[in-house]
């Protein structure tokens, strides 16, 4: 081991990445889009569902269960039908995502008492937009329905019905129920990936593609010197990607911090070690840059992707799929930033996940270090 | 004549690149594993459902109607009870291990208040740091407890006052869904994953294709050839384009037949769509290898266009409730008519004459690129 051979290794090393400005400057800017498609476009708040009502009554009431559906934000009339297969092609395309359908009868059902429906069609393909938009129009009917109850009530000089139970809801950990306090533990954890596996999976591959292999076996450089040479450099730059993504994300876009930023170095430090030693095992085995990526995308950024919890919860999944989630080291990594971000619990609860971290760190470094050899085939 | 040497070169070409991608066996590999596991995991995984939350509940009422309530919910499919706390403290402390999502309280005077004038009322603590499940849950405790607080006054009034059932007006709401019957998650997710697969295996490998002769030097030697541009970039996109069709089979098969979502189109328009759709994907790999000048370069460029792509297409989440700056700039990303295509073709069974606009639209896209791309590449080592 000699400091001096590690140095020259990584002072080229970081040569040759400062020399490729654009790689450099998207990996930065990688974390900045994610943040702000996330923090801005993207939203599972269905609102503004694209509306088409169909009013065969057209009566003073049926304007007025409309004039319900117009007044929120839940909802955009977009077409008026006039016939049924106009309401069907509306479906059909996808131009409208529910059709309310009011029969002939409403008003004159409504006036002698007792119950009337009206159809809600559903393009029910996006499920869960459906149902939470379902939901939706329940509640628009529901309170139609007693508003109605209550001027029924009245006319009659009795006591309007109570709805007789309130359900109050108080959410902890991110109160108002802020996407991006989910997503920027995610955001981070999906670019140590990505700067992790990704970058360092052409390493070596590209000294074995380029021929310059040949020229770094001649040298008296060791196996395990070349490889702290080769990734110092992409540590560094996946550190000051986490410090970006944290501080972005607690300043700009308002995420709670309740743990501690050595925590989080420390963690992300752990866990950059795993995927930078996954990567370069990979760029060692498969000697072609296209492979070599490939191979890192299947093994690293997919998993970091599915398990950020960005979209997709955990405890949805299939058992099989939840317990594939358990051998992969993204999956503590996760646990450990929501901790830190939104819970801010003691160490001693999430323990055992850095446990897992620096078992997983000692065996890919190990891995990594025996699958590299000095020869030439 | 000069057709027909043109198509002598490109035949060579496609020889040359088969034999390169095939003879290395990790790559090999990287053409059908990927797309297959990748299909099983994210089919699997992808799924906005909100089933079986755990939780747990306090009842100080302990009466016939609050456990009424409580088994309600239980009883539903969304939610599994998992503790009878005695305390609140119990409530706070297992949400704050994950223990369970939601703690229902319940207090005493419960059964009392659900007959007097002002309404009973029941607390709910849900963690939200899933902001999406904490909503959807929370949207089914307040259904169940419409649904009972509707069922529970409708049965006092049918003993006090049975005449009133009949007069009293109601509005109810019937609903008909159409395409996904079940609401089953997995049918919207499975056709998606479809296309975001393509997408990103097709750009990636062409992003690589060009760029990685650049790289190993050997693009100075295809120079010295007589091959055209045109001809060079055909017959290095042409493999591409085949095995990207042949990997969409595969998945599609399996969508339809390991995740059994319904295909109610026809298989012409689907696969006319998808030949359209990987043309302009390729269009979009290509044009990146050009601007490219090392495999490197072309990776995290086509990172940088994948991750905005996915995201902005509609797979996730619908696009309507996007701010309308971002929903203007959904129109360019091909992906974007792909997966209505693909939706629509699956779940709706629709055809050319519903979607020929999504298909001109991302034919136009793979003009434009195709074209920018030839013409972007000289076949000069500068």
């Amino acid at each position: 081991m000699s400091l001096r051979r590690i140095y020259a290794i990584m002072r080229k090393e970081f040569i040759q990445i400062s020399r490729d400005v654009r790689s450099l400057l998207i990996i930065f800017a990688i974390p900045l889009i994610l943040l702000f498609i996330y923090g801005y476009a993207v939203n599972l708040d269905v609102k503004h569902i694209p509306l088409c009502i169909y009013d065969r009554d057209g009566s003073q009431d049926s304007q007025d269960l409309l004039k319900a559906f117009q007044a929120t934000e839940y909802f955009n009339i977009v077409h008026l039908a006039r016939d049924y297969p106009d309401v069907v092609r509306q479906i059909d395309t996808g131009a409208s995502a529910i059709a309310i359908v009011i029969p002939v009868r409403f008003s004159q059902d409504l006036r002698q008492g007792g119950g009337t429906s009206v159809q809600a069609i559903l393009d029910a393909s996006d499920s869960n937009s459906a149902s939470i938009g379902l939901g939706y129009a329940q509640g628009i009917v529901a309170a139609y329905s007693s508003r109605v109850q209550v001027d029924w009530a009245r006319h009659r000089g009795a006591a309007p019905p109570v709805p007789p139970i309130d359900i109050r809801a108080r959410t902890w950990f991110n109160e108002d129920l802020e996407s991006m306090a989910n997503i920027v533990p995610g955001v981070v954890a999906l670019v140590m990936a990505v700067v992790g596996a990704f970058l360092t999976s052409l390493t070596i591959a590209r000294e074995w593609e380029r021929g310059t292999m040949e020229q770094l076996i001649s040298t008296p450089v060791q196996p395990l010197e070349i490889q702290i040479g080769k990734l110092v450099p992409y540590f560094l730059i996946g550190m000051s990607d986490t410090a970006l993504c944290a501080v972005l994300g607690v300043r700009w876009f308002g995420v709670p911090f309740r743990g501690s930023w050595p925590l989080l170095f420390g963690s992300s430090a752990l866990f950059l070690i795993v995927v930078l030693s996954l990567g370069y095992w990979m760029s060692v085995t498969a000697k072609s840059q296209l492979a070599a990526s490939q191979f890192a995308l299947v093994a690293t950024f997919l998993p970091t992707f599915l398990l950020s919890g960005f979209l997709f919860p955990i405890d949805q999944m299939p058992l099989v799929v939840q317990f594939i989630t358990r051998i992969l080291p993204a999956r503590y990594y996760i646990t450990i930033l929501r901790n830190i971000f939104l819970k801010g619990t003691p160490v001693s609860l999430f323990a055992g996940q850095f446990v897992a971290l620096v078992i997983y760190a000692f065996v890919l470094v190990a891995l990594a270090t025996r699958a590299f050899h000095k020869r030439l085939e | 004549m000069k057709f027909l040497q043109a198509l002598g070169r490109i035949r060579h070409m496609l020889i040359k690149e088969f034999l390169q991608t095939f003879r290395d066996p990790h790559t090999r590999f990287v053409l059908i594993a990927p797309p297959v596991i990748q299909m099983m995991v994210f089919g699997y995984a992808a799924t906005l459902e909100v089933k079986h939350v755990q939780f747990a509940v306090m009842d100080h009422d302990n009466t016939q109607e609050s456990r009424e309530f409580i088994s309600r919910l239980s009883a539903s499919r969304y939610f599994d009870l998992q503790l009878h706390a005695q305390r609140k403290e119990e409530l706070r402390a297992g949400i704050d291990r994950g223990d369970f999502l939601l703690g229902i309280e319940i207090d005493s005077g419960f059964a009392q208040d659900l007959r007097g004038p002002k309404g009973a009322q029941v607390q709910v603590i849900v963690d939200s740091t899933n902001s999406n499940t904490a909503l959807v849950g929370l949207g089914y405790v307040t259904q169940i407890g419409q649904a009972f607080a509707q069922t529970y006054q409708q049965d006092r009034i049918r003993r006090t006052d049975p005449q009133l059932m009949g007069v009293i007006p109601h509005v109810e709401l019937i609903e008909r869904p159409w395409f996904n019957e079940g609401f089953d998650s997995r049918w919207y997710f499975v056709p998606g994953v479809i296309g975001n697969l393509m997408l990103v295996m097709v750009m990636n490998l062409t992003a690589f294709a060009v760029v990685r002769e650049r790289e190993i030097g050997t693009l100075e030697q295809i120079m010295v050839t007589p091959i055209r541009r045109w001809e060079f970039i055909l017959g290095k996109t042409l493999p591409f384009f085949l095995i990207g069709v042949f990997d969409a089979g595969l998945i599609s098969l399996v969508g339809t037949f390991w995740f059994g979502v319904p295909f109610r189109g026809s298989v012409v328009v689907l696969a006319g769509s998808t030949m359209v759709f990987l043309l302009s994907s390729l269009g979009v790999g290509l044009f990146i290898s050009t601007i490219s000048a090392n495999q490197q370069q072309a990776m995290v460029s086509a990172f940088f266009f994948i991750m905005p792509a996915t995201t902005l297409s509609g797979f996730g989440t619908p696009i309507s409730s996007m701010p309308p700056f971002f929903q203007k700039l959904t129109y360019l990303d091909p992906l974007r008519y792909f997966m209505i295509v693909l939706r629509s073709v699956y779940l709706k069974g629709v055809g050319f004459d519903v979607l020929w606009p999504q298909i001109a639209a991302m034919a136009v896209f793979a003009f434009v690129l195709l074209s920018i791309s030839i013409l972007r590449f000289h076949k000069s080592l500068e």
